[in-house]
C-alpha cells in the first residue's frame, strides 16, 4: 500500500472510477453541445440565453463543470507524480492546478447563474 | 555485421559509451544473440552480461536488442538485426552495474511487496492442499513467469515510479495468488493494492504484453485485479 495524501480520493479504485464516470459526463456534454450547435436551428442570442436559463441545462452544465474539475485534478495529479520528481516543485504544480481549477469552477458558477 | 554494445565499467569509465564492433558470424548462421555475445566476449573478456540456462528458462539474460526487450538466448539474430546492425543495451530504467548487467533490486522489491507465496490460515491437511483441475487451470498464463523483468522495464509507468507502481511482472504474480483457490488472503492482498499507484498506474499501454518472451499477458491480469477490486467495493 502506497500512501498519498494529495490524490483525489486516496483510494486508487475510487480515483479510477471517478475518472471514468466524469469522462462519460464530459463526453455527453460535448456530444450534446455539438448536436445543439450543428443540428439545431440557426443560433440567436435569445435561443442561447433561453437554453442556459433552463434549470435542467444549468444542472447539466454544473455537473459537467464539477466533473471537469475532478477529471483535471486526477489527470494532472497523475502527470505530476510521473514527471515531476522534486517534491517542492510537484507541490507547487499541484497547488497551481488546484487553485486554477477552483477559479474556473467558481467563475463558471457565476456565469451560469448570472444569465 | 555491426554490433553496437553499451559499455560501462564504473571502476574505469566516467560515463557509459557505445562500443562499435564489426564481427563476422561463422558460417553466416542465424545464431542467437546470446551466442553472439559469447563471440564478443571471446574477443574481449571484459564484456559483462548475465546468463545461465541459455534456453529461455532462468530469465537472466533479459536485455534491450535494437530497442526491444527480450531474452538474448532465445532471440535469433534474424528476429532483431536490421540493416546488418544490432544495438545491445541493458534493460531500460534500472541502474546499470556494469555493461549489460543491471541492478534488479527495485524489480525484486516490487515482487516482494505482493507476497509471492501461498497464504492459507486453515490447518494444513496431512499430505497436500488439493485443487480441482478447473481451479488449477486458472493459474495457466500466470505461473509461467520467469521474472526476467523484460516487461516491467518496458513499461513507462514503471520507469517513472519503480518504487510505487508494482509493474506488470509483480502484478501478474499478484493475480497468480489472487486467483489461487488455495489462498485465503484475497481480501488482505486486494487491500494492499488499492492505492493510486500499485495497480492504477497501469495505463494499458501494453508494452509488457508485446515483449514478454513467455507470451504472457500482464495487462489482462491487471484488468482482472481491477475487476476484483471493483466487485469487492461496489
Ligand atoms: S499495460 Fe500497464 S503494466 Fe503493461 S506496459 Fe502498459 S502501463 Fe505497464
Ligand atoms: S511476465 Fe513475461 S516479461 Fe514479465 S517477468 Fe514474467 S516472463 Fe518476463
Ligand atoms: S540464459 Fe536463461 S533465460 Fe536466457
Amino acid at each position: 500500500m502506497v500512501t498519498s495524501i494529495t490524490s483525489f480520493g486516496r483510494s486508487g479504485l475510487y480515483d479510477w472510477m471517478v475518472q471514468r464516470v466524469t469522462a462519460v459526463i464530459l463526453a455527453c456534454y460535448t456530444v450534446f453541445m455539438i448536436g445543439y450547435l450543428a443540428f439545431g436551428a440557426e443560433l440567436t442570442y435569445d435561443m442561447w440565453t433561453e437554453l442556459f436559463q433552463c434549470t435542467a441545462m444549468r444542472i447539466f452544465t454544473l455537473l459537467t463543470l464539477l466533473s471537469f474539475a475532478a477529471h483535471v485534478w486526477i489527470g494532472m495529479w497523475s502527470v505530476s507524480t510521473d514527471y515531476i520528481k522534486p517534491t517542492g516543485m510537484r507541490f507547487v504544480f499541484q497547488s497551481v492546478t488546484g487553485l486554477l481549477t477552483f477559479v474556473y469552477v467558481a467563475w463558471g458558477i457565476q456565469i451560469l447563474w448570472g444569465i | 555485421m555491426l554490433v553496437s554494445v553499451y559499455r560501462y565499467n564504473p571502476e574505469t569509465d566516467d560515463a557509459p559509451y557505445m562500443q562499435d564492433i564489426h564481427i563476422d558470424i561463422p558460417g553466416g548462421k542465424d545464431i542467437m544473440v546470446l551466442d553472439l555475445l559469447q563471440l564478443l566476449k571471446d574477443k574481449d573478456p571484459s564484456m559483462a552480461y548475465r546468463r545461465s540456462c541459455r534456453e529461455g528458462v532462468c530469465g537472466s539474460d533479459g536485455m534491450n536488442m535494437n530497442g526491444v526487450n527480450g531474452l538474448a538466448c532465445i532471440t535469433p539474430l534474424s528476429a532483431v538485426v536490421k540493416d546488418d546492425k544490432l544495438v545491445l543495451r541493458p534493460l531500460p530504467g534500472l541502474p546499470v552495474i556494469r555493461d549489460l548487467v543491471v541492478d534488479m533490486g527495485q524489480f525484486y522489491k516490487a515482487y516482494e511487496k505482493i507476497k509471492p507465496f501461498l497464504i492459507n490460515d486453515t490447518p494444513p491437511p496431512a499430505i497436500e492442499r488439493l485443487q480441482s483441475p478447473e481451479d488449477r487451470a486458472e493459474l495457466d498464463g500466470l505461473y509461467e513467469c520467469i521474472l526476467c523483468a523484460c516487461c516491467s522495464t518496458a513499461c513507462p509507468s514503471f520507469w517513472w515510479n519503480p518504487d510505487k507502481f508494482i509493474g506488470p511482472s509483480g502484478l501478474l504474480q499478484a493475480y497468480r495468488f489472487l486467483a489461487d483457490s488455495r489462498d485465503t488472503a484475497t481480501r488482505e492482498r486486494l487491500a494492499d493494492l488499492d492505492d493510486p499507484f500499485s495497480v492504477f498506474r497501469c495505463h494499458g499501454i501494453m508494452n509488457c504484453v508485446a515483449v514478454c518472451p513467455k507470451g504472457l499477458n500482464p495487462t489482462k491480469a491487471i484488468g482482472k485485479i481491477r475487476n476484483m477490486l471493483l466487485s469487492q467495493a461496489t
